[in-house]
Formats: structure tokens, C-alpha cells, sequence
């Protein structure tokens, strides 16, 4: 290892203590997390037991003592708030006030100065009784207003295992995921969404780059229009495209009505399959996903239109003018000169838009909830641990698209040819 | 003699077969063009609906494509031509088919003046489309230039239309009531006959009796803590990626973007589950917390490229003066950089405003909803549509004014970093 002289050691040190706030909210809010995820998908959790189990005790007085010798009972209503987990080690520590001797408190309690420290052990699942306690007034209960006629103060403690950090590892998670006759059609709907969406965006994008790389009027407003679609909120606009295409008043019906090209409405976000007849040809074709596609190609071509158009600023006009000395018409060089100049930025930009719309939960959420075959890996990862409160099995989820993910990513790199 | 002259120039002065065509097609398409978006935008924006007769649209394309043309052949200043033609096309249209260009019920203003800016309209769309073209002997590249002309056409209208309509259909929607909008869905036009209370009634409920006001305040909370949040680890981040020299340096600087790729669903199921226990889920410093790790990554991968574009020459004189580090990072490097400080911050902020998941899955508690959270509320059979649409606007619009503002900024930090979305 190199050695350090002192001042390199210490800038190092320096950058060290510079890098550590981002390093750490990075580490705890994203590695630590994805290791946690999956920790978690080896683990029998539901959603209930993330709370972990408590012990819950009622008081009640059931009898006041009306002079010195007579009794106080109190009656405390204990349970256990998890009907499956025992508490350990419960301790009960009740606040006597003066001149109240306990008679009959029944369990293993003892006397510590004015507490009564009472230990009950193990509380099974589901645990749910009625303690009675006994207490004798003496003549200084009565003198001293303060303690009469109210209950008594306590605390009480127990030791829970915590479902996240336990030791208990299963495999079921993953076996109720992969036998589940909804995951290799919910994989096959995110490989078609996530190539119709990344596609789609990157040929209106390429389209949109093309209109605006030339100089004219209103170039710069238009440029800023091209990016709403981006930059607006997610669920403003998801609602509102659900909003439009409504069957029953949707705007988008009523104009193809009123325009001829549709005879019957269609319910866009709902309908699974619509049949298309195209010269005597019956196409079937996935409604629900379509329309969700459509949405993401819309939201996301500014973000391709903005890359594209930055690389076709930039290609050398010179390029140009040679191919029209040489007589190339415009599908010539576009063919021959643009998309070769391109290549690089549309393989950049597919890889990051297929990422992000393989992954990508809230359109589809907010658009179909999932429904009509555009149910996508993230919404079956929200389904099951938030939708079926099985937490272990959306963390099985999870990582099952995390190992997806990973997969195409390695395939991409291996076949993908050089890159710079 | 003269006559084989007179047939010579007749010959050069008349098109060929294919130049007819060529006139023919781009009239027919420019004035498709026209009467379609006039058509469409007349029937979103007025209670009338227009319907275009598809044979009438054809003829009168194929008309305008051919008068244009020959007008462009034999005279020199055409465009006044070509509006004198465009208005006598219109007058045909109008006698022949009863006065109604684009359908409406009777014959009224409404409909010349419909008429009257149709026609010449379409004929300037075509003139323009033939620029610099020879008609009379279209050359071999010429079919092709046209083509473009005409796709280049429909592509402004296309993408103009798909990016406008949604959110004016946002704003106008927002502004009418159910029956108003169920009387007539295709109609959008805004109508202030029932008085600014009624038009604005959808605002200041979901201001008032749905809280938006204080989610718009939770909301700017959110987002300008999360910037600060942000932008101070990923300053001091990038300053020592870029600046300083230490074990790692390179592998730390390639992996920042790779961190920016983790799933954001693969962190949900465990942060709502640490969150939970710690008591952190429901909580704003929570929520912020999520936003700002979310937002680092890109955040200090942007700053370091600004920074490699910074002299050194002048830290180091700051330096070499006696500053310490802390001084040169504070007196020369950020004032340097405030162009690349305002993207970096804008972008955050959007992430922030914007983010649903995070705030959809944390926050129970209604007085600390951000207004993504709050929208949720407003998605039920209950709220009237207009209310939803109303929220949309509320939360679209201050991001959009930011937007516009900034649109410079915005731009070069969407190319530099890649904002994930």
C-alpha cells in the first residue's frame, strides 16, 4: 500500500469527514434498506406485527373503602395486543399511596417503599384476563385526600420479541410468490409495459427533437411546452388522464363520437382487451395496458426529446453538407448521418428509461390501481405487502425485481456493443 | 416556327402530371390540417359541436391545392392571390353546403366567419408547404422534401395538442360544475355567466374545506427543507470528490449514479417497516429524511460536474492567502457556482413537490399531509370531479410558474444529471 505523507493523509482525512453526512443518509435510507428488504423477505411478517406486541392493562376500582379497616378493590383488565406473540418478562409496577396495605394481590408482587412491584412472567398470545388486588385502608388513607377515590398510577413493562430482528428464517415467502398464479402474467405485463413505455418515449422523443432542431418562431416556447408532460406532478396529471378518458363522460369518448371514429364508448383505463377489426384482421389488442403505456410514452418523452435534442445540436454541420453535395435526400441522412450520430444518447437513454419504468409505481397505481392486466411487478410488491398485509411477501417481491432487474442489466451489458 | 414555340413554352408553363399531384396532395393535407384543428378547437372551446363532412374536406383540398399551385405558376405575388382564392373557395363551400362549413345549426355569423378564416388560411398553409418547390417539373428530392414538410406539419400539431390538451382540460375542468360538464363533455370552454364565486367554487372549497391551504404550506415546508437537506451533504460531497485526494476517490465518483438506480419500491416495504418501529413513519423529519437521500445522489453527481469545470487556480490562490478549506468552499467555490446551485436546488425542490409514493405510504396524520398525500383525499365517489381537478391545478401550477421562471437552468440540469422520473 502507498504510504502517505502528511499532508495527503491528511486531505484524505479531510474528504473523508466531508464525504460521511451524504454517506450516511445514503447509507441509511438506501443500502441499508435494500439489505433490510432483503433480511425481511426471509421472514414470516404481516403488517399487524410490525407493531410489536405490547401489554395493555385497564384499571377499575370495583370497591371504595368507606372507613379505616375496610377494603380497596381494584380490578385491572391485562392483555396482550398480539393474539400470536408472547411477551416476556412482564412486569407490573402499581403507585401505592399511603395508608393502603395490600391484603391479597394474589401474584408474585412485592413491596419496594410505595410501589408494588408485581411479576407475571410470560403473557401468551392472545392473553386476556381479569387480575383482582385487594388493599386494606388504613386511618392516614382517609386524612390524606390526595390518594381517595381515585385509582392507583402504574407502568407496565415487557419484553417482545422484535419480528424484524429475530433469527427465524423461512423460505415461504418466496415459495407464495413464485407459485402464485398471477406472477409470470404480472411479469410478462411489466416486460411488455416497460418496452412499450421506454420506446414509446424515445421515438416521440426523437420525433419531438427532430421538429424543434431547426430555427423559427416561438422555438424557445415551444421547447418549454415539450417538457410539461415531465415536470408537472404525477398525480395531477394521472388523474386527470383518467378523469378525460372516463367511459361514461369523458371528454375523449364524446369527441370520437362526435367525430364518427367510434361508435360505442371505451372505458380506457378499465377493459382488459379490445378487439380492433383492421381489413377483415382481428386484433386483440391489451386496452388497459396500452393506455397505460401511452401514458408513460407522454410523460416521458421530454426527458428523451431533451437528450436527443442536446446531441443533434451538437452534430457537426459539415456532416450535412457533404451528404448533400453528394445528393442525399432527407431520409438518407437522417438514416445515415443522424441515427448513427445518435446511437450512443438512445442507448444511454434506453437503458435509464427501461430502468426507471421497470421500477416505475405510481402511474400505473394512480391510472388502473393495477387493474385490467396492467398489474406490473412494483404494484404486485405494493399488493402484497400493503394490499394482503403480508410484508414478507412484498419483500419477496421485491427482491424477485431487483433479481430481474439485475438480470437484464448483466444481458444489456453483455450484448450491448462497445461502449465508450 | 413560332408555333412549336408557343407549344415549347405552354409545355414549360404547364405542370406535369406529377406536379399536379404534387399540388393536389399537399392542398388536400394542409387544409385537412386547418379545418380538423379548427374543427376540434371549436368544438372544445364553444357549446356548438362541429362535425366536418370528410367528402366536402377532400374536395375542397384537392380545389385549394390546385389553385394554388397554377397561382404560383403564373404570377409572382401570389400571396394576395392566394387569399383572394382562398376567400372564393370559401364562398363556394358556404352556398354549397348550405352555409355550414363545419356544421353548425343554422346559418349565422358564426359560420362565415368560420368560413372566412378557413379557406385563406388553408391556402397559406398550402403556399408555404410549396415553397421552393418547382411545380411545373418536380425534381427527384422533391417528393421527399414535401413529405417532411407534411409530417413536420403533423408533428407540430400532434405534439403542441397531446402536451396542451391534458392540462388545459385540467383548467377547465376545474372550473365547472358536474352538470355543466355532463351537459356537454365536449365542450371546455371557460364561462363566467354564473359570476366569479360559482367559476371559482371548486378552489376555495378544496382551500378551505379540505385543507389545501395547509397542505400547500406542509408542502413548501417539505421541499425547501429537503434542498437544504440536500444540497449541504452533496456540496461538501462533491467539493471532496472533485477537489480532494484520497483512497477510493475514483470508484466513490463512478458509483454515485449507480446508487440513483436502486428501485425506489425495493425501499419502501423496509423504511415503512424500520419507520414504523422507530416511530419515524408518520412524521415529517421522516418523510424529509427519505427525500433528501432520494435526492443526494444526483444532487452531488450534478454539482461535481460543475465543479470539474471550475478553474483550481483560484482556490488554490485562496488557499495559498490563508483561507482554510472551509473559507475557499464558502468565498470562491459556491458564489461560482450559483447557476449550477439554482439547478441542483430547482430540480430537488420538483422531486420533492412532486413525490407520491413516499408521502402516500408515510403520512396517516391529516395536518401533516403534503399536497400529494392530499389529493388522495380528494379521489373519492364523494368529492366532485371538479374538486379533484381543482387540486390538480393547485399543485401543478406553482411548479409549473418555478418552471418557467427557471426554464433555462432547468434545462441544462435535465441533460447533465438526468433527473430519475
Amino acid at each position: 500500500m502507498r504510504r502517505y505523507s502528511g499532508m495527503a493523509a491528511r486531505e484524505a482525512r479531510l474528504a473523508l469527514w466531508m464525504l460521511i453526512p451524504a454517506f450516511l443518509i445514503v447509507f441509511a435510507i438506501i443500502l441499508f434498506p435494500v439489505f433490510t428488504n432483503f433480511w425481511i423477505s426471509f421472514k414470516s411478517v404481516k403488517l399487524g406485527e410490525l407493531r410489536p406486541p405490547s401489554p395493555v392493562v385497564r384499571e377499575q376500582v370495583v370497591k371504595q373503602p368507606e372507613q379505616p379497616g375496610d377494603e380497596l378493590i381494584i380490578r385491572y383488565r391485562a392483555r396482550n395486543t398480539s393474539q400470536n406473540v408472547a411477551l416476556e418478562n412482564v412486569v407490573m409496577t402499581i403507585i401505592v399511596p399511603e395508608g393502603l396495605k395490600p391484603v391479597d394481590v394474589g401474584y408474585d408482587c412485592s413491596f419496594r417503599g410505595s410501589r408494588l412491584v408485581c411479576n407475571f412472567g410470560r403473557w401468551k398470545g392472545g392473553f386476556n384476563k381479569t387480575l383482582e388486588m385487594r388493599f386494606e385502608a388504613e386511618q392516614s388513607y382517609f386524612s390524606e385526600n390526595s390518594g381517595k377515590g381515585k385509582v392507583l398510577g402504574f407502568t407496565i413493562d415487557a419484553s417482545a420479541p422484535n419480528v424484524l430482528t429475530n433469527l427465524k428464517f423461512t423460505l415461504k415467502n418466496y415459495g407464495f410468490v413464485l407459485s402464485g398464479r398471477e406472477f409470470w402474467p404480472t411479469l410478462g405485463a411489466t416486460v411488455v409495459y416497460t418496452f412499450g413505455g421506454t420506446i414509446g418515449s424515445i421515438i416521440l422523443g426523437l420525433f419531438a427533437a427532430q421538429l424543434l432542431n431547426a430555427k423559427f418562431l416561438g422555438k424557445g416556447i415551444l421547447r418549454g411546452l415539450f417538457l410539461f408532460p415531465y415536470v408537472a406532478p404525477v398525480i395531477a396529471v394521472a388523474f386527470t388522464w383518467s378523469f378525460f378518458l372516463d367511459p361514461f363522460s369523458g371528454t375523449v369518448n364524446a369527441l370520437l363520437k362526435q367525430f364518427g371514429l367510434m361508435e360505442r364508448s371505451i372505458s380506457f383505463l378499465s377493459e382488459r382487451s379490445f378487439n380492433i377489426d383492421l381489413f377483415g384482421l382481428e386484433i386483440n389488442l391489451p386496452l388497459a395496458l396500452s393506455t397505460v403505456i401511452a401514458f408513460e410514452s407522454w410523460r416521458y418523452f421530454p426527458f428523451a426529446f431533451l437528450f436527443i435534442l442536446a446531441r443533434l445540436q451538437a452534430i457537426p454541420s459539415q456532416l450535412y453538407e457533404s451528404a448533400e453535395v453528394d445528393g442525399a435526400g432527407a431520409f438518407r441522412k437522417f438514416w445515415n448521418i443522424t441515427i448513427p450520430q445518435l446511437m450512443t444518447v438512445l442507448t444511454t437513454l434506453f437503458l435509464l428509461r427501461f430502468m426507471w419504468t421497470f421500477n416505475k409505481f405510481d402511474d400505473v397505481f394512480l391510472l388502473t390501481g393495477g387493474a385490467a392486466g396492467t398489474k406490473t411487478l412494483p404494484i404486485s410488491v405494493y399488493d402484497n405487502a400493503f394490499g394482503r398485509a403480508d410484508i414478507g411477501a412484498g419483500a419477496a417481491t421485491a427482491v424477485l425485481l431487483f433479481l430481474f432487474l439485475a438480470v437484464f442489466l448483466i444481458l444489456y451489458f453483455h450484448y450491448s456493443p462497445e461502449e465508450q | 416556327m413560332a408555333n412549336s414555340v408557343s407549344k415549347a413554352l405552354i409545355r414549360r408553363r404547364f405542370p406535369s402530371f406529377f406536379g399536379i399531384m404534387v399540388m393536389c396532395i399537399v392542398g388536400l393535407f394542409s387544409t385537412i390540417v386547418v379545418i380538423y384543428i379548427l374543427a376540434f378547437l371549436i368544438s372544445i372551446l364553444s357549446p356548438t359541436e362541429a362535425r366536418v363532412s370528410i367528402g366536402a374536406v377532400f374536395l375542397a383540398g384537392v380545389f385549394i391545392g390546385f389553385s394554388v399551385g397554377f397561382l404560383k405558376i403564373y404570377s409572382h405575388n401570389s400571396l394576395l392571390i392566394g387569399i383572394v382564392t382562398g376567400f372564393s373557395v370559401g364562398l363556394i363551400w358556404l352556398v354549397v353546403y348550405n352555409f355550414r362549413p363545419f356544421g353548425f345549426p343554422e346559418p349565422e355569423s358564426r359560420n362565415i366567419i368560420a368560413g372566412i378564416i378557413t379557406f385563406p388560411l388553408s391556402c397559406l398553409v398550402t403556399w408555404k408547404a410549396l415553397k421552393d418547390i418547382n411545380i411545373l417539373r418536380p425534381e427527384r428530392g422533391h417528393g421527399e422534401l414535401l413529405f417532411i414538410r407534411i409530417l413536420r406539419g403533423f408533428g407540430m400539431v400532434f405534439f403542441v395538442l397531446i402536451v396542451l390538451f391534458p392540462f388545459y382540460f385540467m383548467l377547465s375542468s376545474s372550473l365547472k360544475s358536474r352538470a355543466e360538464y355532463l351537459q356537454d363533455p365536449t365542450n371546455l370552454s371557460i364561462s363566467i355567466a354564473r359570476g366569479l364565486n360559482q367559476l371559482f367554487v371548486g378552489y376555495t372549497e378544496v382551500l378551505n374545506r379540505f385543507h389545501f391551504a395547509r397542505y400547500i404550506f406542509n408542502s413548501t415546508f417539505v421541499a425547501i427543507a429537503t434542498v437544504v437537506l440536500t444540497l449541504i451533504p452533496a456540496i461538501l460531497g462533491a467539493y471532496a470528490v472533485t477537489r480532494l485526494y484520497f483512497p477510493g476517490r475514483k470508484l466513490l465518483s463512478s458509483s454515485i449514479l449507480l446508487i440513483y438506480m436502486f428501485p425506489t419500491i425495493v425501499l419502501v416495504i423496509p423504511l415503512y417497516s424500520v419507520f414504523s418501529q422507530l416511530g419515524l413513519r408518520d412524521t415529517l423529519p421522516g418523510l424529509l429524511i427519505v427525500y433528501a437521500a432520494m435526492t443526494i445522489p444526483v444532487a452531488l453527481y450534478m454539482l461535481r460536474s460543475y465543479f470539474q469545470t471550475l478553474p483550481r487556480d483560484i482556490e488554490e490562490q485562496g488557499l495559498i492567502d490563508g483561507c482554510n478549506r472551509g473559507e475557499v468552499i464558502w468565498r470562491i467555490t459556491l458564489p461560482l457556482s450559483g447557476p449550477a446551485l439554482a439547478t441542483v436546488a430547482l430540480y430537488v425542490f420538483m422531486i420533492a413537490w412532486n413525490e407520491f409514493l413516499f408521502a402516500f405510504m408515510f403520512l396517516d396524520t391529516p395536518e401533516i399531509f403534503t399536497l400529494s398525500r392530499g389529493m388522495v383525499t380528494l379521489n373519492s365517489q364523494e368529492v366532485p370531479r371538479q374538486y379533484l381537478m381543482a387540486g390538480a391545478v393547485i399543485i401543478t401550477v406553482p411548479i409549473m410558474v418555478l418552471f418557467f421562471w427557471f426554464e433555462k437552468y432547468l434545462v441544462s440540469g435535465l441533460t447533465s444529471g438526468g433527473v430519475k422520473g
